[in-house]
């Protein structure tokens, strides 16, 4: 692919030493932007609540109750942030299995997003658990819940995690100048590629599948024996609507890492993206209306959680759908990025009402998360964020790889 | 990059991973269901409102003893201090005393959704709880589908806390300390067969005291504690429109797919792969 490409810069391959690893923990460029101002003491903040749950206990810091059992931790952090983090397994499947390479600049920094992703949302997982120190029984057999739909995601999670660390390898490989372990990993991108596909179709419907039993507690117009399938359709135009909002902010903030034929590619990427965001979610919706009709909802409809049913279908559903279809023709950029962020709030709406405002929406105390439960949430994202700017400015995420790296394409 | 032998192979030795993780996940656990459950009746038309139960319970448990007062329509909740709980319904048929707790389900919603299966339905019928498999992540709470499960929200070392019908006391071959302290014989210990019969003749032989319903024998799938009312079951405090199947059958064809997915799809991804990468190598002969 890169047969022609003329060796300008003089390469350096960087050898590994403690050294040189150590200085690279070191954070680099201006402490007091506007972002570091705002997250440090968030995550201070919320850095001292965790201490707080684990000494008191969780209800000292959430408002969980007896009847609604999983709040904004779950609902918010587990439940919808996986579905964004789709564009991983959506990507890797269009560049590697379907041959796409167009969109094979993307491949990296969504991979990465996706793995930081998983990483923070277990994380926000245990600070959930009431009895963390247990949570290695369901993999070490005490006992296996074969029949629990919980215990299918925790390994299709934990085997996802490790396949889109193996994607990611390579990019570590060159940061580090480790030439020979980069090619036997990027010898196993495929294998994880086709390992993690499978994992996600898995778990993306199996954290649907988690609310089956939930009949009676979940309001009967998110309730249905499609959710599964609901939340597999949804976690692709999800993770899409991610990528295209992520990347519009990476252009921006990391400017100067981007090759000038990437920046150029760029929009097209955006716009092919947005065709299968149209598409996906036509299917998504008219499943969603087969649904509503088969499960004879009419008279739902017109009823206060009725009319909260038609702002997440019309106006995060359709309204972006349709934007989503106009720019089919149009290419215009500033439309996708308004149908992506629309898109990406219906989600967020949907998953909350399956997971928390439509869950035991009749209960006597309704579940309102805490301020704190909300700062917990923020130090989480903002964590994250953080590790993913450390990363992409040491490795080669957005920028190009050392030419040393170049002899295939992945 | 074509695929070559090592690549090829080392594509299978995953899908063979998925295939071994696949299988083991698609087998459900075959809980001997003919072994004779244990259960527990309680006939509403005998409960006197004492409260002696909840006191034993609560004296067995090292839980802190009832001091409200039974009232009506004032509802009683079982919590993560308090096991079972009596309360008092006016309805169609008068005033009626009815008990909560732990249902016991025969095919249990928790036990299905517990990935460690601390929540665990033994072969003597109780459904209970062990406390060094647990990792507290309540999803046995979301899915009982009787709200039953309670969670200690203000400890570091949170238990759930349900009945567990005695189950150390069965083991020791004594019956529930409840159905043990209960003067008027309204809640008694048995097998479930015998239980059910008992019940059904209790209605023959008195078709005007009860309504000819023993909750418990469908509701779920079946429960280990049946009750008999003289009122509807909805007028004192049941939720009626549960399935009569049931729970963990809900999530059974998304567990069966998971091993064919887990199997095929890596098959058909691996197809596809070639079929693009053949094209691909074709183009750029050409080229
Ligand atoms: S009533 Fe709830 S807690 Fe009790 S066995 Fe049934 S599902 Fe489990
Ligand atoms: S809280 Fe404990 S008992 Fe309940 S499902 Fe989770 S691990 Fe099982």
């Amino acid at each position: 692919m890169n047969k022609t490409r003329i060796i300008t810069a003089k390469e350096h391959i960087p050898t590994f030493s403690w050294q040189f690893l150590f200085n690279e923990l070191k954070p680099r460029g201006k402490w007091l932007t506007p972002f570091n101002i705002i997250s440090i003491p968030i995550i201070l903040l919320g850095f001292g609540l965790i201490v707080l749950r684990f000494w008191k206990g969780i209800g000292a810091v959430t408002n969980l109750t007896q009847e609604v059992p999983w709040g904004l931790w779950i609902g918010f952090d587990v439940v919808t942030g996986v579905a964004f983090a789709g564009g991983a397994y959506v990507v890797t499947f269009m560049v590697y299995i379907l041959n796409m390479k167009q969109y094979h600049s993307i491949v990296r920094v969504t991979v990465l997003n996706g793995f930081l992703a998983y990483a923070f949302y277990t994380g926000a997982l245990l600070i959930d658990l009431g009895r963390p120190w247990n949570v290695v029984n369901p993999i070490i057999g005490n006992n296996y819940g074969t029949s629990s739909v919980m215990f299918l995601v925790a390994w299709h999670f934990l085997l996802y995690m490790l396949a889109e660390l193996f994607e990611f390898s390579p990019a570590i490989a060159e940061w580090l100048g480790l030439k020979r372990a980069r090619k036997i990993l990027a010898g196993m991108t495929i294998g994880a590629v086709i390992f993690g596909i499978t994992l996600s179709t898995l778990h993306q419907s199996g954290l649907g599948a988690l609310f089956l039993m939930a009949k009676e507690k979940i309001h009967p117009l998110w309730y249905s024996e499609f959710i599964p399938i609901l939340f597999l359709v949804s976690s692709i135009f999800a993770g899409l609507s991610m990528v295209i909002f992520e990347g519009s902010i990476s252009h921006k903030v990391f400017f100067d890492q981007i090759s000038e034929k990437n920046k150029k590619a760029h929009n097209g990427i955006i716009h092919g993206l947005s065709k299968i965001c149209a598409v996906t979610m036509f299917a998504y919706f008219f499943l969603q209306l087969l649904v509503f009709l088969h499960e004879q909802n009419w008279t739902l409809i017109n009823t206060p959680m009725g009319y909260w049913f038609l702002v997440e279908m019309i106006g995060f559903v359709l309204i972006p759908m349709a934007l989503f279809f106009y720019s089919y023709r149009t290419a215009n950029i500033f439309t996708i990025k308004l149908a992506a962020i629309l898109t990406m709030i219906g989600v967020v709406l949907n998953r909350l009402n399956v997971s928390i405002i439509g869950f035991r929406w009749d209960a006597a105390i309704p579940y309102i998360p805490s301020w704190m439960e909300i700062v917990v949430t923020l130090a989480v994202i903002f964590t994250e964020i953080w590790i993913f700017r450390w990363v992409i400015n040491r490795m080669p995420v957005l920028r190009e790889s050392p030419s040393w790296a170049k002899d295939d394409n992945h | 990059m074509s695929i070559d032998r090592r690549n090829f192979f080392k594509t299978i030795g995953i899908a063979g991973v998925t295939l071994a993780v696949g299988k083991s996940a698609g087998a459900t656990s075959t809980e001997s269901s003919k072994t004779e459950f244990r259960g527990m009746l309680f006939d509403a038309t005998r409960c006197a409102g004492c409260l002696e139960c909840e006191i034993a319970c609560a004296k067995a448990h090292n839980q802190p003893e009832p001091t409200d007062e039974l009232k009506v329509d004032v509802l009683r909740k079982t919590s993560e201090v308090k096991r079972c709980a009596i309360n008092y319904h006016t309805t169609s048929k008068g005033e009626v005393l009815v008990r909560n707790q732990c249902m016991h389900c025969n095919e249990p919603a928790c036990a299905a959704a517990c990935l460690t299966q601390a929540m665990y339905k033994t072969k003597e019928g109780p459904v209970i709880w062990r406390g060094n498999k647990c990792m507290g992540c309540r999803y046995c709470m979301v899915s009982c589908p009787f709200d039953v499960p309670k969670f200690e929200y203000f400890s570091a070392n949170p238990k759930i806390e349900k009945c567990d019908m005695c189950y150390d006391r069965i083991m020791k071959g004594q019956i529930p300390t409840c159905a043990e302290a209960c003067p008027a014989e309204a809640l008694i210990f048995g097998t479930r067969r015998e239980l059910l019969t008992e019940a059904r003749k209790r209605i023959a032989e008195n078709p005007e005291g009860y309504v000819d319903q023993v909750f418990g024998e469908t509701v779920a799938g079946g429960t280990a504690f049946l009750y008999l009312s003289p009122a509807p079951f909805n007028e004192i405090g049941f939720n009626t429109k549960l399935q009569n199947s049931s729970y963990p059958a809900l999530t059974k064809g998304f567990l069966y797919s998971v091993a064919s997915v887990d199997v095929l799809l890596p098959a058909l991804l691996l197809g596809i792969y070639s079929a693009t990468k053949k094209n691909q190598s074709k183009e750029e002969e050409n080229e």
